[in-house]
């Protein structure tokens, strides 16, 4: 996921590459990112494209996170552009069958697939309904970390989840060996233990303040470090960075969190954001077909579409490579300041084709990455 | 119901684990790390080596070996054999002595430690009174006689341990007697040297370090006579005749005295020093023997020249007119003469010596005292290892072969059989032939017998002659001039200086089928062989290969490609190089793959990867892996050797660091992929000691160093872009994560030398935990791996399933991962590092079959960071069994692991020496060996715990030992073997207790 962060800041790109998609149907083509112009022309140029000029629209990108934040004025348009890195997605749906829910934290990255974006997305039977909740747009914000599992916890642990994807900023902690006293039959007794033992300043583990310096880790992920070796509990804390879950003991437990006795029923979590075993918001989860989530098991889905898959067919490129000559020769003459969408890295022909070529197929999301290696390989060296 | 029925499944999965594999660390290869003492029983005709770390090692005819560790950690300084007996004392570095026994069980034997034993001093008597300098182990095999650095001699009775405090010889009783005016009177020092009188073995020779030689009786409990010495002793001989006496000083010099009965004598008979005039250093240890044809043998270590060859490491051997100062390159430990005849008092036949890095031994019968070559104790390490590649059932033809190529560069060695034949080696003949091939330093690639308990070396090739190096190739092992004196000789095959680091062996791949061979290098040079019977001479033409494809903006820092020798080379009979790709830039090869069928050779670097056709000689395609960010890539890591000054420093260092540190020296000298890792951890180390050590937690980033670098290289015949046809294809896995697979289009053989090979691009494999793909598998329609090239066409393997989809397997350091074909998806994976924190290091394919059972499986084997084996079933990649095998410390232990493709493996125990190991229960490969006890000792003795074996139950072990026709057969071997005086009373004891005959013992 970081991978999307990796845009060199001295890009000499300039162009955005835009995909736009209603219906079933797609259409690319590619803006200046120095001149985005204003939202209403964006409007119509994507009336234009998709030819339903009479047809109102609720348009939404996914931004880098993977979450679908709406475009409806110049300010995120604008951001939308910025972000855009260099492939800016949309979603354009009909007004009257429009659904709300979808927008906001965490959808795309649940299910990343446009299938499952369609779903959530398209099913006008279930969301008809619904009278369209307004107030929570748009949700430019997303957590950064979380406690969980508080009610299954003692007290003075705590379970600290920290968000690194999409992240710029660096995990930024260190942990060293140590030796921690604990009570037992026989007394008490030293053992071994792991501590947190540096923050990066401005790092994510600092800014969450759920962390400091001296507290000891006792679970990486739900597995016990006791027992193991600093190396080794490094080397786990890296191969779950991508969602890393860390069960502390503070050294400072002047700060527990109390229980509220018989408050929260479902006491899964403290904020409202997640849990390990759950971790979409209630609301979204009250909103959305019940399934969708249910089926998901957070640990495991997250990674397993993570991989990124490149497929060179020839069968596949052709028919990318005629859609896209399509795509431009009508938005060109219409709208000449929207520049036609090339193939940024003519250097590299079989590659890039490939890339691009993979657009068609469902691994939408990490297309753009390979692309941007390449093009980083070329332009750079 | 349903609960039951899952419980019976679970115990029967469990019983078909226990069926196909048990983990056994089986015997170690090599030579001994740090040896220390060394001792010989010629009545056993057996070998003992103590080290360092408290190892001993027992070694007889080829495949009788044994090992024992001391529980203390200190150094074995001293092993002495019982005379006679199977018995044997150590004596440690902590002064404690060790009881040792060769132990009947099962019909093999067993050593065994059986009592141990420190010498305590009267009350407030300082320790030096009773730290033992010297041991005698008294022909009578009851008595232990122990000098001390106090200058007492105390008695002990073995096999218990036990004081016999009314015969211990004070230094009061032996000073009674000496002249006031002998300068030794006040403090005789420690006791240096006990020998034991060979004609009247109750008359014992004290030496003291001062000079002083005592003869004493033992029965009288009194000094015989004095020989009042004046130079420090360093130690002393009784010769055979039982009157005369030699001493070997720290001056250089020996003397020799006669026991004449007048008491004291204060002049030797004879003084000499070999290479005198000047100033010499020390003789440690002298022996001489009498000789049937003229004068006697004259042996001793030391007594060099201190000025000009004080630096020198050797023995003397001196006999009639013949004089040779074998000189050897590295400490002498110890040396001892073998001789021939029923007791072992006939002509002497070879001399053994044991140095730091090696055991030679000379054969003393033949002319020009040639080197016989050992069977085992081979030194691997004679120059360092850097990698290894171990090949299986190899077929009898190529076999044969490389044996011939091999014997021809051993004409040089003794024809004599191995003289140090002790006990019986009871193993079952090895089921196939291994090959193991280990790549050294120097650029030779050696070719060694790894299908028993001997690693026996085959064949050595040399890389170096292709390139041209600074070193002169005459210049290095050439004897000196005409009259040189001494008269030097250089001995032994430890070489640890390499000419040009460049020449470094990385990896190795054979192809038993076809007898082609690639071997790629530090420089990034890659050589392709042919094995050809003939000398031949030819010119090897070098293909450079950039695999930066012309990318600006780089510099590499690091070594300069090696220079292509452009005249005819004249290749011996062996494989001979017959095409080089040169990667440029010119960094370390990370890997190789070699298809023999396709004629393909692929190979890949930290910048990227790419493909040979060795059938037309040209380089099909380049890949790129290369990190644009990626600084220490592109400036090389490893900025080594650019003078001949600094490749000096850079010797001299490692020669001084190996004898620090084993795993520095290893980090130093070999350039793989682990090694720079082990590097940088070392000095992100280094850095932490100043604060306190911690580790930093960060997501892996592309940005990371060498994720361009090429870990795994695979051909493989399977469904890449359609599911109906089956192509050709390469899979090529970064260090970054990143897998790139090629569709190649071979054409027909008819067609292969005129139409090119074309490769495609297919595919492109980005996994997002980024940690560096290790390895490479495609399982076919059943899920078994594919076979390697050519197998099939020999029908040494079942061609694989076409039908049913393939899969191909991904293992990351951190997980196993398996996607389906040809449109990559993920089907299913194991998480490693995830869960447990250990990361995968080695791995590889093997098949495991259980006793009884034809039918074969495939699984991973995986070795880890934390040292731990797993064995990973396919196509299901679940873990089936671990066991914890090398220490995590031990980082190039780790690295230098092989695995076989019948679950066992090796890896290196210590720079000298491969410890084997198995995971299967049907391929074990262990010794399994019986030492007889001398016939002396069974007269005697009841209370030992052999004897004691033999009295119980006598006429049903009787019985059961005829049942078994093998052991039958070994009555009769044993029969054999022994003399013919003898044998009648063996045949008589083997009546009456059959089972004590032999020490049999097993594990």
């Amino acid at each position: 996921m970081n991978k999307n962060h990796r845009v060199p800041s001295n890009r000499t790109l300039n162009a955005v590459e835009v995909k736009s998609k209603f219906g079933a149907e797609f259409r690319r083509f590619s803006l200046e990112r120095s001149k985005p112009g204003r939202f209403d022309e964006f409007y119509g140029l994507l009336q234009h494209v998709h030819r339903i000029p009479n047809v109102d629209l609720l348009v939404g990108y996914a931004d880098v996170h993977g979450d679908l934040l709406p475009i409806n004025n110049d300010d995120n348009y604008h951001k939308a552009i910025t972000m855009a890195a260099p492939l800016l997605r949309l979603f354009l749906q009909r007004k009257e069958e429009a659904d709300y829910s979808a927008f906001g934290t965490d959808t795309i990255t649940r299910k990343k697939t446009p299938a499952a974006l369609a779903a959530v997305l398209l099913r006008p039977d279930v969301n008809k309904k619904k009278p369209p909740v307004i107030i929570s747009l748009p949700k430019d914000f997303r957590p950064v970390s979380s406690i969980i599992d508080v009610d299954i916890l003692p007290e003075t642990h705590r379970r600290v989840r920290l968000y690194k994807h999409g992240q710029e900023k660096p995990l930024g902690f260190y942990i060293r060996d140590g030796s921690s006293v604990r009570v037992t039959p026989q007394g008490l007794e030293k053992v071994p233990g792991i501590f947190i033992s540096r923050m990066v300043p401005g790092g994510l583990a600092e800014s969450t303040g759920l962390l400091a310096v001296n507290d000891e880790v006792l679970e990486v992920n739900g597995i016990e470090v006791s027992g193991k070796s600093l190396d080794q509990v490094t080397d786990m804390m890296i191969a779950n960075s991508h969602n890393l879950i860390i069960t502390v003991k503070p050294a400072n437990q002047r700060n527990n969190v109390v229980r509220s006795s018989g408050g929260g029923s479902s006491g899964q979590s403290s904020d409202s954001s997640t849990s390990f075993y759950n971790y979409s918001t209630p609301g979204l989860m009250a909103m959305t077909p019940s399934h969708i989530i249910q089926n998901y098991e957070p640990d495991e889905e997250s990674e397993e579409e993570e991989d990124l898959v490149i497929e060179a067919d020839r069968g596949t490129k052709l028919i990318l490579q005629t859609g896209m000559r399509a795509t431009a020769s009508t938005s060109m003459p219409a709208l000449p300041r929207y520049e036609p969408h090339l193939d940024l890295r003519p250097s590299n022909g079989t590659m890039a084709s490939s890339a691009s070529a993979g657009s068609l197929n469902t691994h939408d999301r990490g297309l753009e990455r390979p692309n941007l290696e390449e093009d980083g390989t070329v332009i750079t060296l | 119901m349903k609960r039951f029925r899952r419980h019976g499944h679970e115990s029967q999965k469990d019983k078909h684990k226990q069926d196909l594999y048990q983990f056994n660390k089986t015997v170690e290869h090599g030579f001994p790390h740090q040896p220390s003492a060394l001792g010989f029983s010629p009545s056993l005709d057996l070998l003992a080596i103590g080290t360092r770390s408290g190892a001993i090692k027992l070694y007889g005819s080829p495949g009788v070996e044994f090992m024992g560790l001391h529980d203390e950690n200190a150094a074995v300084t001293q092993v002495h054999f019982l005379p006679n007996q199977v018995d044997m004392v150590t004596l440690l570095d902590d002064n404690s002595l060790h009881m040792w026994t060769l132990q009947a069980h099962n019909g093999m034997s067993e050593l065994l430690e059986i009592g141990r034993f420190t010498l305590s001093g009267p009350p407030g008597a300082p320790p030096s009174v009773t730290r033992v300098t010297a041991v005698l182990a008294h022909s009578s095999g009851e008595l232990l006689l122990l000098g001390t650095e106090g200058g007492h001699v105390f008695v002990v009775e073995v096999p218990g341990f036990r004081e016999l405090e009314e015969n211990n010889i004070s230094v009061e009783n032996v000073q009674n007697r000496i002249p006031e005016d002998y300068v030794g009177r006040r403090n005789l020092e420690c006791v240096e040297a006990l020998h034991e009188n060979p004609l009247n073995p109750r008359q014992v020779l004290i030496g003291y370090s001062r000079g002083l030689m005592v003869l004493w009786d033992l029965d009288r409990q009194r000094p015989i006579q004095h020989f009042l010495g004046t130079q420090q002793l360093e130690s002393v001989w009784w010769m055979e005749d039982g009157v005369n006496i030699l001493s070997s000083h720290s001056d250089g010099s020996y003397c020799q005295w006669t026991v004449t009965g007048e008491d004291p004598q204060t002049e030797p008979e004879k003084q000499e020093t070999p290479y005198g005039a000047f100033p010499c250093k020390a003789i440690s240890k002298i022996i001489q023997l009498p000789s049937k044809q003229g004068p006697p043998f004259l042996i001793f270590s030391g007594g060099m020249p201190r000025a000009s060859y004080g630096d020198r490491h050797c023995i003397s051997v001196i006999h009639s007119k013949n004089h040779e100062a074998l000189d050897f390159t590295s400490r002498i430990i110890d040396f001892f003469v073998i001789r021939e005849g029923e007791n072992h008092k006939g002509e002497p036949s070879a001399l053994v010596v044991l140095v730091e890095e090696e055991l030679v031994v000379v054969d003393l019968q033949s002319e020009g005292w040639p080197v016989i070559q050992t069977p085992y104790l081979v030194p691997l390490h004679c120059s360092a290892i850097t990698c290894s590649h171990h090949v299986s059932s190899i077929p009898l033809k190529l076999w044969e072969r490389v044996q011939a190529a091999g014997a021809l560069q051993n004409t040089h060695y003794s024809k004599k059989p191995w003289p140090i034949i002790g006990g019986q080696n009871l193993a079952p003949d090895p089921p196939q032939r291994d090959l193991l091939l280990t790549g050294h330093e120097d650029g030779t690639v050696r070719f060694w017998d790894a299908s028993g308990i001997c690693l026996y070396p085959m064949y050595k090739l040399s890389t170096a002659g292709v390139f041209l190096t600074d070193a002169d190739p005459n210049d290095n092992m050439n004897q000196g001039s005409e009259g040189e004196w001494p008269p030097f000789r250089k001995v032994g095959c430890f070489d640890p200086y390499s000419d040009d680091p460049r020449l470094g062996i990385q990896k190795i791949h054979l192809c038993k089928y076809s007898g082609y061979l690639t071997v790629a290098g530090t420089a990034g040079q890659i050589l392709i062989m042919e094995l050809n019977d003939e000398a031949a001479e030819q010119t090897v033409e070098a293909t450079v290969v950039d695999l930066l494809q012309g990318q600006e903006g780089f510099r590499w820092k690091g070594q300069a490609r090696l220079d292509v020798r452009e005249e005819p080379v004249l290749f011996p009979p062996g494989f001979q190089p017959f095409a080089l790709v040169q990667c440029q830039p010119p960094a370390v090869v990370t890997a190789i793959a070699l298809h023999s069928e396709w004629k393909l050779v692929a190979f890949g670097t930290s910048h990227g990867f790419g493909f040979y056709d060795y059938h037309q000689k040209n380089n099909i395609m380049v890949k790129c892996t290369l990190n644009p960010s990626d600084q220490v890539a592109l400036e090389g890591p490893l900025s080594r050797v650019k003078s001949i000054k600094k490749s000096l420093r850079q010797s001299f260092r490692r020669i001084r660091r190996s004898r620090v540190s084993m795993r520095k020296h290893h980090t130093a000298n070999a350039a793989k992929l682990q090694e720079i890792n082990a590097r940088l951890e070392a000095e992100a180390l280094q850095e932490m000691e100043l604060a306190p050590v911690q580790r930093k937690i960060e997501a892996r980033s592309s940005d990371d160093s060498f994720t361009g670098l090429v870990r795994t290289l695979y051909f493989a015949d399977t469904f890449v872009s359609d599911s109906s046809h089956s192509t050709p294809s390469l899979w090529a896995g970064t260090n970054g994560g990143a897998v790139f697979a090629y569709v190649l289009r071979v054409p027909s053989l008819e067609r292969r030398a005129e139409d090119p090979v074309v490769a495609h691009a297919a595919k492109e494999i980005q996994l997002m935990h980024r940690a560096p793909v290790v390895g490479l598998v495609v399982l076919d329609g059943k899920g078994a791996p594919l076979p390697e090239p050519l197998e099939v066409a020999h029908d040494l393997a079942r061609s694989p399933e076409m039908h049913g989809s393939h899969h191909l397997l991904v293992v990351s350091e951190e997980q196993f991962k398996l996607f389906t074909l040809p449109k990559v998806s993920s089907k299913s994976k194991l998480k490693l590092t995830a869960v447990d924190g250990s990361r995968v290091r080695r791995v590889g394919v093997a098949w495991f079959g259980s006793k009884t059972d034809e039918q074969l499986e495939s699984g991973l084997v995986v070795l880890t960071n934390q040292g731990e084996l797993h064995v990973i079933s396919l196509p299901s990649i679940k873990m089936m069994v671990h066991y914890p095998c090398i220490r995590r410390e031990d980082v190039s232990g780790i690295a230098s692991c092989v695995f076989t493709k019948y679950g066992q493996g090796f890896y290196l125990m210590s720079p000298s020496e491969f410890e084997r190991f198995s995971l299967s229960t049907r391929w074990v490969v262990e010794p399994h060996c019986l030492v007889e006890a001398p016939l002396q000792m069974r007269l005697k003795n009841p209370s030992s715990p052999v004897h004691r074996d033999q009295l119980d139950g006598v006429p049903t072990e009787h019985r059961n030992f005829k049942r078994e026709s093998e052991g039958y057969g070994v009555l009769q071997e044993i029969q054999k073997s022994l003399e013919g005086d003898q044998t009648t009373f063996l045949e008589n004891n083997l009546k009456t207790k059959p089972k004590g005959n032999m020490l049999s013992n097993g594990d």
